[in-house]
């Protein structure tokens, strides 16, 4: 097993423990963390992919930014464990019953599909400059449409934020 | 993949250098601190610890070493911990990324003075920044105290505010170096004077440099943005649980990220470790002095920058809450697109 096997392996355990992490974890700063640390597991696989620009942006934009947001609303609550309503028991029934039957869809959909192996040839595509160009290029118009939704996106925020101007009768 | 032995050695020799030098120069920035601010205010700052109160720092440190160390009661303990270890890991973890000094070729082969030369050099330098918020954050939220809270929260905000703004204005930058690379950003600075003008990125982007500098003390906490630690209003701000070397660690990463980040504004805009001249040193001296020079420039123009700082610390007020975030959105991040508007109008009509 060479050095590559032990880091994918690793990165591996790790993106998947902490995702259980961020389900199982009573505390909600908690889950914040370990989603975190679930971010970085996924960008360790970027990298190993040879996809740096995608690796760094994953950890800019998410776990520094959304992230640093999520826990800012947190904080601002004040969710703690202790704060955490006491859920209904038909909500309990409830969410195991949909949560199997999503399990079960799953699977029927799986098993019946082919593993694909890819080769694995290195590819320098993940790298900023041919990454640009593929995007300035070949996929120039749903690069732009997708800018355009943002925008959209965007305007709407703030709509939604602007104080309503006063009534004045 | 087969594992380099002298590869890593050489590595790990620069990188325990690399930490060593910024926690001696942090340390001592410090002392300067002290120092600059007594200069100003006509008092003589420390002078008891030996010769101009030069062992001050050790005497600091070994005392917030030897204090009773004490985590609350209702404090979440991990997190308490962990706030100062991120805050220091992401203080030092910048430095891998800044290029020292030229590669020195020798006999045996060339000794690159980078830890790492990756070709998305300046967004690890934002991913790291973006992190940092994080030591504080927990730290403050992890105290259980609604001062702390209440500041961390400040800092959070602040620092996602201003890391827009400074993206914005380097955007324009990179579209004058074509490159993201550090050790390329420095090198097209080479020298002083190239083709009819300045090849130091500070003369190509005067705006994009002004708005990235008070972007950068926005990032660092320093006054006049030192707003997380407002004592009229916060009591001590997001360490105010802290004691010992936590609390040492907390004050210590705000001067390593003084330090790192003086470099690498020195090394994005003051042409790094280029100084005028340098081809001729170059072919004057050997590879291994010539490559000690470039590194002494490029901690002179550092500690240029972090004197800088410090005179704006001691200069100007602090600013209000309102008015900081007024200055972030309504102010440098428009300046900042229009700015690069112009650098690639610039780009496109006049050097093509």
């Amino acid at each position: 097993m060479g050095v590559y096997e032990i880091i994918f392996w690793f990165l591996t355990v790790m993106a998947l423990s902490c995702a259980l992490g961020v389900i199982l974890s009573r505390n909600p700063v908690n889950s914040v963390l370990f989603l975190i640390a679930t971010f970085f597991a996924i960008s360790g696989h970027y990298i190993l992919l040879n996809a740096q620009f995608l690796a760094i942006v994953n950890i800019i934009v998410y776990a520094g930014a959304i992230m640093v947001l999520f826990l800012f609303v947190i904080m601002l609550m004040n969710l703690n464990a202790d704060t955490e309503p006491q859920k209904n028991r038909l909500v309990q029934i409830a969410g195991a019953v949909s949560g199997g039957t999503l399990l079960l869809v799953i699977l029927a959909a799986l098993r019946t599909s082919t593993i694909t192996t890819l080769d694995q040839a290195s590819t320098d595509i993940g790298l900023i400059k041919n990454l640009g160009k593929t995007l300035f290029t070949q996929f120039v118009l749903p690069f732009e449409i997708s800018s355009v939704l943002f925008l959209s996106a965007m305007i709407g925020a703030v709509v939604i934020g602007k104080k309503e101007k006063e009534q004045t009768a | 993949m087969q594992l380099d032995i002298a590869f890593i050695i050489e590595k790990l020799l620069l990188i325990s250098v690399i930490l060593l030098g910024s926690l001696g120069i942090a340390m001592y920035a410090t002392w300067a601190e002290r120092k600059v601010a007594a200069v100003m205010q006509d008092r003589r700052g420390p002078n008891r610890a030996g010769f101009m109160g030069l062992f001050q720092p050790l005497a600091d440190g070994l005392k917030l070493f030897f204090k009773e160390e004490i985590i609350p009661d209702r404090s979440t303990r991990f997190l308490f911990i962990l706030g100062p270890a991120l805050a220091m890991l992401t203080a030092v973890m910048t430095s891998a990324v800044v290029p020292w000094g030229p590669d020195i070729v020798t006999e045996n082969g060339v000794i690159t003075l980078q830890v790492a030369d990756i070709n998305i050099g300046i967004l690890f330098i934002f991913g790291v920044v973006s992190l940092g918020v994080y030591g504080v954050m927990l730290g403050g939220w992890a105290s259980n105290n609604k001062f702390s809270l209440l500041s961390s929260i400040r800092a959070a905000s602040q620092a996602i505010s201003y890391e827009l703004a400074m993206g914005l204005s380097l955007v324009a930058m990179l579209m004058m170096t074509g490159s993201l690379s550090l050790r390329e950003i420095v090198e097209q600075q080479h020298g002083f004077w190239d083709a009819g003008y300045f090849t130091w990125n500070f003369f190509k982007q005067p705006l994009g440099f002004f708005i990235f500098l008070v972007c950068a003390f926005a990032e660092l906490n320093r006054a006049p943005f030192d707003l997380p630690e407002c004592e009229s209003e916060l009591n001590m701000g997001y360490h105010q649980e802290y004691s010992s070397m936590k609390l040492g660690f907390y004050l210590f990463a705000e001067y390593i990220n003084l330090f790192i980040s003086s470099t690498v504004i020195a090394t994005l805009f003051f042409g790094g470790y280029n100084f005028p001249f340098m081809d001729q040193v170059a072919a004057s001296v050997s590879p291994v002095l010539f490559a000690i020079i470039c590194v002494l420039t490029l901690l002179t123009k550092a500690i240029c920058i972090i004197l800088f700082f410090m005179f704006i610390r001691w200069t100007l007020p602090r600013f209000r809450y309102d008015q900081l975030m007024r200055l972030g959105w309504k102010s440098l991040i428009p300046l900042a697109l229009v700015n690069m508007v112009i650098t690639g109008a610039v780009i496109l009509w006049v050097i093509k």
